[in-house]
């Protein structure tokens, strides 16, 4: 009994750092401008998909839709343990909401097949929408399981697993293949790997490697690519093209969400108010945190 | 993110300057390995990118992980119950995510699952742990047990001890130490004998045992029954089992997360490892001076943390309307906390890169005997790097062990009253600090194992050749300083040669070795500013401080300021 994973891992700003010019005034984020890191929750999704591979063998593939940049984190994912790595990269998908992304990432899936499990992070700190996890389950139309933070057991045909709600946890069964999102406090992701990152250090997409051959006449892309094939250091890359995509459902064409406007809060502390220890005082309080909406 | 490696510009600017093609070029079968390991590299150029990113790996861990757990390390501590050593919380944790990331076997072969690195690499990555919790490197540090046994152990009990090194199942213990055997090993009593079928067992007690607890010992044991010096000792490895009973571990000052064992063996069946009789002088030795240089990178990565705190503190606390960094006498001290520091890394990885050397030329001449080939040239070599090795190996442990003392000591100062309680973690690295010039030899014995090659004057062709080389601007001024240097040196050695009194040159031997130290040191440095406009400042402060010391130095032999000592009874009432 060996189950196959996919999981959907995304490079994301590294909001902890931000300075300077980083939101555009259009409202998006100026990725240039911030460091890259891997989402988190994501790295935590992907050593659960570890875990399923040590207890009962089988394979874990990885995919992200990003720019050619994006490579880093599968070349991470690499270094963890994955075995496999697809970059869904075009032109085209550039400007893409939650439903766009969803529908390029559950044609990817679709593409690479053979899955038991599909996992992703809850959501990415860039956006915290935690839709496209979801979107992409709706797309398989294969179940979905949110907040997971444990997988307790696994058979042939389902799996149980922990979901954290409000005010506790429950204990859910899900016939497979099934999506799962998963929550970054759950499971500490294991460090790279020494061999793994040397093994992998020079793992590379087609784009990457059509950068070498550009400047040097004596190489072709075909062969470099086999080359790498063969090594095992050849990240997957796949195109609109490939994929075969409907166009007016990728990137911005396919993006009903426009972002309104964005307006930068500036947290400050006021005044502040004594509270004598008293039976009065704790009512003032309360009233105070009811008005202000903390209580109630 | 915080990263020990790639945010410490001085370590990276060694890290660069590294020159170790040679060894590499052996260790990797001229890159022949690369065909059966997916992670071996294919050049030398490809083996530095993967020192690189594993040192990337180590920071990495160190600084997030392994750091933020020091402290808790440090007051919880390593405990015995029920005779079984439980460490403490972030011990274990640390140790199993650095076995998790694969770097608990850096220096053995690929063959045993390890990285097949160069020592300067693994020292690199102890300097590196050590910064962020001294007391992990004592463990994280005994890869050194596991190297010493690929050295000499048969292919059968390697199979048997080394892929459990290198996966972290297995940490190790050198049970040297007796209650009446600490400096002066051999007077080691523990006896191994043997049964009828010729079968290993040791009887005996050990004492101050770092790690006592650990799977795979090695024990220097004596099997030849009467006699009293080191030629009736001889080493064994065996695997901890319910024959060796913990008795107590150690409450100490500091180093709170090592487990320091006293340790019993009840007739423990055991495996000699190389020839009978050899134990100590010639296995343990080899362990020793790899567990000193280790000690010189658990200096280091104290005394760069405590410069961190200090800085940082010097920075953030205001007094007199102004940040304490901005007074003169406080920004004196930190640099010379500083140039301590850096001095003291270009000191410890020359050492390091001779230690690599010495012994890939062993292992050289291993194959070339192997394959019948002459080992002439290589011999040369190797009769070269044992004799700086010998000298440079000790000296290194003494310098680096007493600048960390130095170190922590000022850095709490600049602390000042805050700086003495519990809630800053400098009063924890003062308390690492001490032992660093205590075990593994005393400063006291590093000075007697590095007179030998100081008295003979063994680095003579390489100052010779320094002062002859050419160099750039304000730095042939410093060269003629380190030329006075050498020969205030010079002439204090005469005086003590002249007197012969060894009574008199075992006192003296302290002096002359700190005098070799600086010319040594500063020649480094001088090349390193040569090379680097940001190193002048580091080698002018170096080697003008070193002028004056070496004066002081030299005054101490020649006024005969030890002579006093033939009357110690009178003056020690």
């Amino acid at each position: 009994m060996s189950f196959n994973s996919i999981v959907m891992v995304k490079q994301v700003p590294d909001t902890a750092n931000i300075s300077g010019q980083v939101m555009k005034e259009d409202g998006t984020v100026n990725r240039a401008k911030l460091p890259a890191i891997f989402n988190h929750e994501d790295r935590a999704s992907l050593e659960l998909a570890l875990q399923i591979k040590d207890r009962f063998g089988g394979k874990v593939t990885v995919i992200t839709m990003g720019p050619p940049r994006a490579s880093d984190i599968l070349r991470e994912c690499l270094y963890m343990g994955a075995d496999e790595a697809y970059l869904i990269s075009d032109r085209k998908f550039a400007g893409a909401d939650t439903l766009a992304t969803s529908y390029v990432l559950s044609e990817a899936i679709k593409f690479i097949g053979n899955y038991d499990f599909i996992f992703a992070g809850r959501q990415a700190i860039d956006g915290d929408t935690a839709q496209v996890g979801p979107q992409t389950a709706e797309k398989l139309r294969i179940p979905q399981v949110t907040y997971v933070e444990e997988i307790i057991d696994v058979s042939e045909t389902s799996v149980k697993l922990k979901r954290k709600i409000d005010g506790g946890f429950e204990i859910l069964e899900s016939q497979l293949p099934c999506l799962v999102t998963v929550l970054k406090d759950a499971l500490f992701p294991r460090p790279f790997k020494a061999r793994r990152v040397m093994a992998y250090k020079n793992a590379k997409t087609l784009l990457e490697l059509e950068k070498i051959t550009e400047g040097n006449s004596l190489l072709y892309i075909d062969q470099l690519k086999d080359e790498y094939f063969n090594k095992g250091w050849y990240i997957h890359t796949l195109t609109m093209e490939d994929l075969k995509l409907d166009e007016t459902r990728c990137g911005v064409h396919g993006s009903p969400t426009k972002v309104h406007k964005v307006e930068s809060v500036v947290l400050a502390g006021g005044s502040h108010e004594m509270i004598p220890p008293s039976k009065e005082g704790l009512s003032k309080l309360i009233d105070h945190l009811m008005e202000d909406h903390i209580l109630g | 993110m915080a990263n020990y490696f790639t945010e410490n510009s001085d370590i990276l600017f060694h890290f660069e300057r590294l020159n170790l093609k040679e060894i590499v070029d052996f260790l990797e079968d001229d890159y022949s390995q690369s065909s059966s390991y997916p992670d071996a590299p294919i050049n030398y150029d490809d083996a530095k990118e993967n020192y690189r990113k594993v040192l990337e790996i180590v920071g990495d861990l160190s600084a997030n992980f392994i750091a933020p757990r020091a402290a808790s390390i440090d007051e919880e501590g390593a405990t015995l119950e029920n005779g079984k050593v439980i460490y403490a919380k972030g011990t274990q944790e640390s140790l199993d995510i650095l076995s998790q990331a694969e770097l608990m076997g850096m220096i053995l072969p690929r063959k045993y699952n390890g990285l097949n690195f160069p020592t300067t690499l693994y020292m690199m990555a102890v300097e590196i742990i050590s910064r962020a919790e001294a007391s992990l490197m004592n463990i994280f540090g005994l890869q050194d047990i596991a190297k010493t046994l690929e050295k000499f152990a048969t292919e059968e009990q390697k199979e048997k001890y080394l892929p459990g090194f290198s996966s972290g199942k297995y940490t190790g213990a050198m049970a040297l130490t007796e209650p009446d055997a600490g400096s002066d090993l051999q007077a080691v009593k523990l006896s191994a004998y043997q049964d009828e079928t010729g079968k290993w067992f040791l009887r005996g007690v050990k004492r101050f045992i770092t790690n006592g607890n650990g799977d795979v010992l090695l024990v220097l044991a004596r099997t030849e029954a009467g006699t009293k010096d080191a030629r009736g000792l001889s080493m064994f490895a065996c695997l901890s089992d319910e024959t060796i009973k913990i008795r107590r571990i150690e409450h100490k000052l500091g180093i709170h997360g090592s487990p320091t064992c006293e340790m019993q063996f009840n007739d423990t069946p055991a495996e000699l490892v190389g020839a009978r009789r050899f134990g100590l002088l010639k296995y343990v030795l080899y362990l020793m001076y790899r567990a000193r240089v280790g000690i010189g990178a658990q200096s280091l990565g104290i005394s760069q943390q405590a410069y961190e705190e200090a800085l940082k503190y010097a920075k953030a606390r205001e007094q007199f309307g102004k940040s304490i960094y901005n007074l003169p006498v406080i920004a004196n001290m930190l640099i010379d906390m500083r140039v301590t520091l850096e001095s003291n890394r270009s000191l410890f990885y020359a050492t390091s890169v001779w230690l690599d050397r010495k012994e890939i030329y062993e292992d050289m001449i291993e194959r070339l005997k192997a394959e019948k080939k002459p080992t002439n040239e290589v011999n040369e070599k190797l009769k070269e790097a044992i004799k700086i090795s010998n000298l440079l190996t000790p000296l290194t442990k003494l310098i680096l062990s007493e600048a960390s003392n130095k170190i922590t000591y000022d850095s709490l100062q600049i602390h000042g009253g805050t700086g003495y309680m519990k809630e800053f973690p400098i009063e924890r690295l003062v308390r690492d600090a001490r032992i660093t010039n205590i075990y593994e030899g005393t400063s006291q014995l590093q000075v007697v194992a590095a007179a030998g090659g100081v008295i003979n004057d063994v680095l003579e062709d390489y100052f010779n050749a320094w002062e002859r080389k050419d160099y750039k601007g304000s730095i042939i001024k410093l060269k003629e300083t380190l030329i006075e240097i050498r020969s205030i040196f010079k002439d204090a050695l005469k005086y003590v040669k002249e007197k012969k009194d060894s009574n008199f040159q075992d006192v003296a031997s302290k002096d002359l070795v700190e005098l070799y130290s600086y010319i040594y040191t500063g020649y480094l440095l001088l090349d390193e500013a040569n090379e680097n406009q940001n190193k002048l400042f580091t080698a002018k402060r170096y080697i003008l401080d070193s002028l004056a010391k070496a004066k002081k130095n030299a005054e101490s032999i020649k006024n005969e300021l030890y002579s006093d000592i033939l009357y110690a009874d009178s003056i020690l009432i």
